[in-house]
């Protein structure tokens, strides 16, 4: 009995960490009027890492920062600022980490390559085979 | 069946399997070592970004970016009414203002009220304390939680981050930081 009612208790309780005195910030959970303005925040918001949830993005995660996070991605969009413009100042303060998009920076040449290489050696498998199944 | 290439051919052979204990041990590796949460501000080093935020309790004057970096190290310490982990810092940051240490504070999403009965309750260690409501300031200074204190010299730089609550061990070190950039 008394687990039951512990069980429900603990149902009722709300997480102490992470509740600010505030509400969400306004574009948090609003879309933008402008249907084109709104895409291109979601495209992004898609692709930014939640700082709180790590290995969520900020459009999945309901964690307070992600809120704020996604609504300086939605006033910064509808003041006419590019995504693009908008990973960066991210990038430069939490560095590549906080973008899901990979980089094109040297260190991850080898992740692109990686494909290709992966196909040549493939590939060569598969030749090598087929010439021995004919000799 | 004769093999043709032998040498060739059998490290071939092994391939899979080194790959294999390759995984395992990358595996292995992150089982016993788990990576580090924590976010680190890229800006230390860097000059802080502009900023102007409003007092958020009558009585404190609020807080820009020029008020830091005006010839005196000083500590920019962000916080919450609603953070726990803050109250076990408020007297370490109350033993360090005690100290001679400059302390300046940013309330995250907070209000009036909330703020006012936290410093009735566990002191006020600040100079001044500016109003952060949607996180701005925050996301501008590369923190992602609180209580996070930056140290900033004279001139207006940041030269350390502190993620999580500044514990009593911490006080000797910080003060020894900030006597060093004078």
């Amino acid at each position: 009995m008394r687990a039951i009612a512990l069980a429900l208790g603990l149902m009722l309780a709300v997480p102490v960490f992470g509740q600010s005195n505030m509400p969400p910030s306004y574009w948090a959970y609003r879309q933008l009027p402008d249907a084109k303005q709104e895409a291109k925040a979601q495209a992004l918001m898609q692709e930014l890492r939640c700082l709180v949830c790590q290995g969520q993005s900020i459009a999945d995660s309901d964690a307070e920062l992600a809120g704020d996070m996604r609504d300086l991605v939605r006033r910064r969009i509808a003041a006419g600022e590019r995504p693009e413009q908008i990973r960066g100042w991210l990038i430069e303060r939490y560095g590549d980490w906080v973008s899901y998009r990979p980089s094109t920076a040297p260190i991850a040449w080898p992740l692109w390559a990686a494909p290709l290489i992966l196909l040549i050696f493939g590939g060569a498998i598969v030749a090598g085979r087929l010439k021995r199944k004919r000799s | 069946m004769a093999e043709e290439g032998g040498g060739v051919s059998r490290a071939f052979r092994l391939l899979p399997i080194v790959l294999l204990v390759w995984v395992l041990l990358a595996f292995a590796w992150r089982l016993i070592q788990p990576p580090d949460p924590t976010v680190r501000s890229q800006l230390v080093n860097r000059e802080v970004p502009q900023f102007v935020l409003q007092p958020v309790v009558a009585g404190i004057p609020g807080l820009t970016s020029a008020d830091l970096g005006t010839g005196e190290p000083r500590l920019l310490n962000l916080f919450g009414s609603w953070c726990i982990p803050c109250i076990g810092e408020a007297p370490v940051l109350e033993e360090l203002q005690q100290k001679g240490v400059k302390i300046d504070g940013i309330a995250i999403r907070d209000t009036a009220s909330g703020v006012t009965a936290f410093l009735s309750r566990h002191g006020n260690p600040y100079a001044r304390i500016g109003s952060d409501p949607n996180s701005n300031v925050q996301l501008a200074l590369g923190s992602a939680g609180v209580p996070e204190t930056f140290i900033v010299d004279g001139k207006g730089v940041i030269r350390r981050q502190y993620v999580g609550p500044i514990g009593p061990s911490d006080v000797p070190k910080i003060v020894a930081e900030l006597a060093a950039l004078r």
